[in-house]
């Protein structure tokens, strides 16, 4: 049995896995980055205008303003998801991390770099769809207040945390169809109830309680504070969830990559 | 005095209740060619995976270039270069950026890895393939480039598990031209096999395994004399006339005799094993050939199918 809380064994070989990832990005940039380009434009078209049209919300705000803080937590996640749990699995299964274990690199190196790999893409991701909404926002109202830079830095840590949730499934699947369960789950239930589409408030109290179990609306409602500029104490409170949940899914990523690795 | 590049003692790996190694002792010299012969599940790839850190020791003493594997498995893989048992190149990327991104793991500058990998892709005969597809590569060139990436970090000790699994003869026999190539370089070179003309080609001194163990160990003539003789006779005939000349043959000093199914072997033979084969109703049946590697791991591990 590893040890759970352990040390983690790291060097530079993590920025070298790192390196790797953007290495094969660069080499397939035309085909990965259209699709990432075009989704969020869309769903702001089709949810906030199409859909929009119908919702009232109670405090009056247009519901595509309402909508881009959820937006800005979705589809970072789904990239970073996608990176760590698909991407990261071929590479296990490819024998892609048994090649550089050979190298001084260490299986902490390995899943951190990939971990900050997921994070990089996924705060990316946020970045790009931040710039569509404030670009937007001369005739779509959705960005108002300057704070709402600060949405960037902090998607780092929910960028981290669902890699690295991500990469705790990948070490426990045993094939490629399972992921299915971990989409259909985890993933699908904290895409509809991470208060990214509607105010988590309207639901009874057992769903609060659920809603306050998925990380996606602490990152859901920190993105809100800052876009809206409304600043509220209860966001200190999202931010330390956020750290704290990231810290351990962190080391369990770690103890259980080193368990599947170790032979 | 120059140290071993790999020393074990009393060095067992166990799996849950099963011991894949049991105990082995064995130490490789500086510059050497040391081989791990034996069957499917000997223990071989085990033995080689903790010489390179990719799984742990459970008991027992090893040292890697002077290094302990449990304290010190960074600089003892900046030292090791480790072709596996499978092909894991990275599919992601064309061939030269394959190697490019291994030097980055050694921490290589780009200059230094610019110049080895240029070296390495010429010596591998990969240079035209520099720009291709993992996947467009044949099984040889494949083959031929995992050794060449294991060559960007310069080793010290280089571990082959199986290097010539699956090739053809040519590329076989062109892999085994380019590590002899390297040995006499003065790499150590550590590898695993169940191809006796690979050890006999490659090796300086191997081992023996079987179920964990280490049966013999020595240089591979040596091993042939003393298992199989120089020569051996391999006799078909009629079942009446076995009996008789079977007395015979194994009277003779230094003869060993087996039976196998429909075949009978002859080690040791001389000029009177010679005479009395030749005696058989048909001697067409008879052949006579030098002692070999497979002999001995055959007399030594059995010839029932291990799995």
């Amino acid at each position: 049995m590893t040890a759970f809380v352990k040390q983690p064994d790291l060097s530079a070989g993590a920025l070298h896995v790192w390196q790797r990832n953007r290495d094969v990005l660069l080499q397939l940039w035309k085909s990965e980055f259209v699709a990432q380009l075009l989704e969020p434009p869309f769903v702001i078209f089709a949810l906030g205008l199409g859909l929009g049209k119908f919702v009232e919300l109670d405090n009056g705000q247009d519901y595509v303003a309402f909508l881009a803080p959820g937006l800005l937590a979705m589809f970072p996640m789904f990239t970073a998801v996608f990176e760590c749990a698909w991407n990261s699995y071929l590479r296990l299964d490819q024998g892609t991390y048994r090649a550089i274990l050979a190298t001084p690199a260490s299986i902490d190196d390995i899943i951190t770099g990939e971990i900050l790999w997921g994070a990089t893409r996924s705060t990316v991701n946020a970045a790009y769809i931040l710039l569509v909404a404030a670009l937007l926002t001369p005739w779509l109202g959705m960005v108002d207040s300057p704070w709402a830079i600060l949405c960037v830095p902090v998607a780092v840590i929910p960028g981290i945390f669902f890699s690295a949730m991500s990469i705790l499934f990948a070490s426990v699947a045993k094939a490629m169809s399972q992921f299915g369960y971990f989409f259909n789950l985890v993933i699908n239930p904290m895409f509809w109830f991470g208060g990214a589409f509607f105010p988590t408030d309207s639901l009874p109290a057992w769903g609060r309680v659920v809603a306050w179990c998925i990380p996606l609306t602490h990152a859901t409602a920190l993105y809100r504070g800052f876009i809206t500029g409304e600043l509220e104490w209860s966001m200190a409170g999202d931010f330390a969830w956020l750290v704290v949940a990231t810290g351990i899914t962190y080391l369990a990523a770690l103890w259980s990559m080193r368990r599947r690795l170790t032979e | 005095m120059t140290e071993n590049a790999v020393e074990a003692q009393g060095l067992v790996k166990r799996y849950g209740p099963f011991t894949a190694v049991d105990g082995i002792g064995f130490a490789v010299r500086e510059g050497e060619c040391f081989g791990f012969l034996g069957p499917n599940g000997a223990g071989k790839s085990t033995t080689i995976k903790m010489i390179s850190c990719l799984s742990p020791v459970s008991w027992g003493t090893l040292r890697v270039a002077g290094l302990d594997p449990r304290t010190d498995a960074r600089r003892i893989k900046s030292q090791l270069g480790v072709v596996p048992q499978e092909d894991n190149l990275d599919e992601d990327l064309p061939v030269r950026k394959n190697l490019e991104v291994y030097a980055r793991y050694y921490g290589l500058s780009k200059a230094v890895a610019d110049t080895r990998i240029d070296d390495a892709l010429a010596l591998f005969q990969l240079t035209e393939k520099a720009a291709s597809k993992i996947g467009d590569l044949s099984g040889g060139m494949k083959r031929r480039l995992v050794i060449a990436r294991s060559l960007v970090s310069e080793p010290r000790i280089l571990v082959l598990d199986e290097p010539t699994t699956g090739l053809d003869p040519q590329a076989r026999h062109n892999v085994w031209q380019k590590l002899r190539l390297l040995k006499a370089r003065g790499v150590t070179m550590i590898l695993t096999t169940h191809y006796m003309d690979e050890a006999a080609h490659l090796c300086d001194r191997l081992v023996i395994m079987h179920r964990g163990t280490i049966l013999t160990e020595g240089n591979p003539h040596a091993l042939i004399g003393q298992h199989a003789g120089n020569e051996v006779l391999e006799l078909r005939m009629e079942p009446e006339e076995r009996a008789p000349l079977l007395g015979e043959l194994g009277a003779i000093a230094g003869v060993t005799v087996e039976e196998v199914e429909d075949l009978v072997y002859v080690y040791g033979a001389g000029q009177r094993a010679r005479d009395l084969a030749l005696g058989i109703s048909d001697p067409g049946r008879a052949f006579l050939r030098p002692g070999n590697l497979e002999d001995v791991f055959l007399r030594l591990t059995g010839r029932g199918l291990l799995d």
